[in-house]
């Protein structure tokens, strides 16, 4: 008895490990999340409009359909990527995303205070790299650091008004997403 | 064997119920601010491995989800719910009606939610949206008829969330359901 009873307490603890370790991996083994589904449709260091989501179609589930996006999968081994995004006149935003899909920084036109919003992105050791006095007077440029070599970002636009969706997109068609030295 | 199973079980029924902690719930309406930062937790960092979403980042906004009204009664797709009220301070805010898989629900007015600018309102401010299979006067979100929904609201630029461990954090609206077809 004592010892079937041992044994059921080991099988839930066992279970308990294996739980968490398959919570941990999921990440990691993942190829259906979201930059898994996007290499298909997106070159690197690029901007590229994204399709609004549709009952039919849509590349990601739970895609906001009042907004236009578009997105830039980066990749940070052969420098930093400057990124250019001109505010539309309702509301726009720009996510950093890690490669499995952990929203790192975010930052609205508010924030930002400008007519665009201009940001360099790098990993740690890139940034570790920039001069010091390059620091200070490129300090009206904000500097994110990637936790991560590949990523993605991702810029979205609100149309408060389905007639406005044409407008949102060509706000974001202006949009720039380039590799660029580390200096 | 049987730790095996418990373990992939367990793993499998946190995954697919959408367990996650650090949740925020103000009536019928649950967020999780932190999975839009880099203080996501494992649980909540599985799941959209899993699902393959992008979540909504801190400095953007927050998104609330519903699967069932005020009373507990969860969404279905044949009978009618009335959201309104008042909504938290954000510069904008979208509505968004999907299917337990996230996708968008197809119908013959091609509406899949309301934004903060297109909603109609009262004379005071406030408004009522009715979530129905068939047409309604107002503002009508169309179910499709199927079985199971979930309502997104998305609070954009806002303050909720951000400041974490306030309770008043409300109001949010309140969703009512008013029978079936």
């Amino acid at each position: 008895m004592i010892r079937f009873l041992l044994s059921i307490l080991a099988a839930i603890l066992l279970g308990g490990i294996v739980h968490l370790a398959t919570v941990l991996a999921m990440p990691q083994a993942s190829t259906q999340d979201a930059y898994s589904r996007l290499v298909p449709l997106t070159p690197v260091n690029a901007v590229v409009p994204l399709p609004t989501p549709t009952a039919q179609a849509s590349i990601m589930p739970f895609m906001d359909p009042a907004f236009a996006a578009a997105v830039c999968r980066y990749d940070l081994s052969d420098g930093i990527i400057k990124l250019n995004a001109p505010v539309s006149q309702a509301y726009t935003s720009v996510t950093f995303y890690t490669r499995t899909s952990v929203a790192y920084y975010a930052i609205n036109d508010r924030a930002a205070g400008r007519r665009a919003i201009e940001l360099d992105l790098m990993t740690a050791e890139q940034h570790a790299q920039v001069p010091e006095e390059e620091d200070v007077t490129a300090a009206d440029r904000l500097i994110i650091e990637s936790p991560t070599i590949t990523g993605l970002v991702v810029l979205r636009t609100l149309a408060p008004e389905p007639g406005m969706m044409a407008m949102a997109r060509r706000a974001l068609d202006a949009a720039r997403c380039q590799i660029g030295p580390v200096q | 064997m049987l730790a095996a199973a418990i373990g992939l079980g367990a793993t499998w029924l946190t995954l697919t119920r959408g367990v996650a902690f650090g949740s925020l719930t103000i009536g019928a309406w649950t967020a999780w601010p932190k999975s839009g930062s880099a203080g996501i937790d494992p649980y909540a960092r599985a799941i959209i491995a899993r699902t393959g979403e992008l979540p909504i980042g801190m400095g953007d906004g927050v998104a609330f989800y519903a699967r069932a009204d005020d009373a507990g009664s969860d969404f279905d797709g044949r009978c009618t719910f009335t959201i309104s009220g008042m909504t938290p301070a954000a510069r904008y805010w979208t509505l968004t009606l999907y299917d337990l898989n996230g996708r968008m629900v197809a119908n013959t007015l091609d509406r899949h939610g309301f934004t903060s600018e297109e909603v109609v309102r009262e004379a005071d401010g406030q408004f009522a949206i009715n979530v129905a299979p068939r047409a309604r006067p107002g503002n009508w979100l169309p179910t499709g008829g199927i079985e199971r929904f979930v309502l997104v609201w998305r609070l954009y630029d806002t303050p909720i969330g951000v400041a974490t461990g306030t309770t008043k954090e409300g109001p949010m609206p309140a969703i009512v359901r008013k029978g079936c077809s």
